[in-house]
């Protein structure tokens, strides 16, 4: 129990000191801007349902100090500190008078992502599974992906380590098809409850389709249907199917 | 006839003529060059410093990362302490994923307590880990009051997820579901108070059985 508690405080301390030295590096770029609005409204915090509490006024030129998914902590000439939505920010200027390029993710961006990972769970021949990916676009048709799958079933449960190849015909659009195959290993191990059977290898391969639906920012859903063929030892090869729904994120 | 055209060529009139219409041609020449250099004068003068915003060096703070500990209710198996380690990020303003793994303990089941018995589990199975993905939702964000002098900044959030639970040498789909509190103490430091349902389906004690399990947990996160 004492080792816990060590354990934690070692755990918090090196987070705090992860966070002041976080800090210290990124504050460096506070760029200005220049309202060209009637008014740019400052809510106390990151989010709609916090209240607007200080207003600064057209022609004032107010500092970047950070973000928060689409909210921009601000300081105003007055030394104001607040929160500014992203719509608002985007009819700021900066000091030349000239309009800022946002960068906002949108439907582009999502057919030219590069790096994407995601978490899903299904079902894979009657058991639950739960799989967590990695993958990079080599072109907007052709990724390559590192899947790891936990598969859970009443009577044993398993893991699949795979690597997969995915091709989309039509990455532009916002609902994405795409074919995939790939291989991997297989480990199962059935419950203490069961019998003392013992844990087994196999190598597996696997063909499916899925499709990727862009909803917004940097979000996407993804579902997927698999067939895989387990290469077994015995007489006959074992032929599993999989479906699956989850969600990913790009960068 | 060849002396004649020697005789033209060499006149003194024509190589006046010549060695004007040259030097004319170079003089010209040097003219248009200087005047060529006064043309491109201004364009040696520097060009003023550019500031334009480059919003994606912007330093965002999306990411939360935090250590959690609390009390776990499991079914049959009673109470024990749970620590877990939390990260999230946040995709908008109103979600959010969320990745927990954490460990607890299992305790004695009234059964075993009673009949004086074996125990069903060893020692060693006792021991809980779990992990879990799920989506949050921030449904209510906002300003919380307490009496009139403080406002704390933070909400509501709810999350619903999948993972697994390992125990006994077995791993157990486990679905999860839960409310919780975010106290929004500085830009960077937040306050969470959690409870959450983790239900699995378990057949430890002779049958198939569903089984809820009540987690009551608080922690600190930080932004970054």
């Amino acid at each position: 129990m004492k080792m816990t508690h060590i354990y934690k405080l070692l755990v918090l301390g090196f987070l705090s000191g992860l966070a002041v030295e976080t800090h210290a590096i990124f504050d460096s770029y506070q760029p200005t801007v220049l309202v060209s609005d009637p008014y740019l409204e400052l809510r106390t915090g990151p989010g709609r349902g916090y209240p607007v509490f200080y207003v600064a006024g057209q022609g004032d030129e107010v500092t970047i100090l950070k973000r928060r998914t689409n909210w921009f902590k601000v300081r105003t000439p007055r030394g104001k500190d607040g929160w500014v939505h992203f719509q608002e920010m985007a009819h700021t200027l900066d000091l030349e008078g000239e309009a800022i390029d946002w960068g906002q993710k949108d439907l582009s961006d999502f057919t030219r992502r590069r790096w994407e990972m995601g978490f899903n769970g299904g079902d894979f021949g009657g058991a639950s599974s739960l799989t967590g990916y990695v993958g990079f676009a080599l072109t907007p048709n052709i990724s390559l992906q590192i899947e790891g799958t936990q598969v859970l079933g009443k009577f044993s449960d398993g893991v699949i380590g795979s690597a997969n190849i995915l091709m989309y015909p039509f990455p532009g659009w916002r609902l994405s098809p795409y074919f995939t195959i790939g291989t991997g290993i297989i480990t199962t191990k059935p419950h203490t409850t069961i019998v003392q059977a013992e844990d087994r290898e196999d190598e597996i391969v696997h063909a499916g389709l899925g499709a990727n639906l862009y909803l917004s920012d940097r979000f996407m859903l993804r579902m997927e249907y698999k067939r895989h063929t387990v290469l077994t030892s015995r007489d006959d090869n074992e032929e599993i199917d999989q479906w699956k729904a989850g969600f990913s994120i790009f960068f | 006839m060849e002396s004649r055209l020697q005789h033209i060529f060499l006149t003194p009139t024509f190589l006046a003529i010549t060695f004007a219409g040259v030097l004319g041609t170079f003089t010209t020449t040097a003219l248009a060059a200087e005047a060529s250099d006064l043309d491109l004068e201004p364009l040696v003068v520097r060009e003023p410093e550019r500031r334009e915003v480059r919003v994606d060096q912007i330093d965002s703070e999306d990411f939360e990362i935090g250590v959690n500990a609390g009390i776990f209710h499991f079914e049959d198996f009673g109470s024990d302490t749970s620590r877990s380690l939390r990260f999230a990020y946040h995709v908008s303003e109103d979600f959010f994923v969320e990745a927990i793994y954490g460990e607890s303990r299992l305790g004695e089941t009234s059964f075993e307590r009673l009949s004086g018995g074996s125990p069903l589990l060893t020692d060693a199975e006792r021991d809980v880990t779990y992990y879990n993905v799920s989506l949050g939702w921030n449904i209510f964000p906002g300003e919380s009051f307490v009496g009139g002098r403080w406002a704390f900044k933070g909400g509501l959030y709810v999350v619903a997820g999948a993972g697994s639970t390992e125990f006994g040498g077995d791993n157990l789909f486990t679905v999860n579901a839960g409310v919780g509190y975010r106290f929004i103490a500085t830009d960077w430091l937040a306050l969470h108070v959690d409870v959450r349902d983790h239900y699995f389906e378990s057949d430890l004690l002779g049958s198939m059985e569903a089984k809820h399990n009540i987690e009551f947990s608080g922690g600190l996160t930080l932004f970054f």
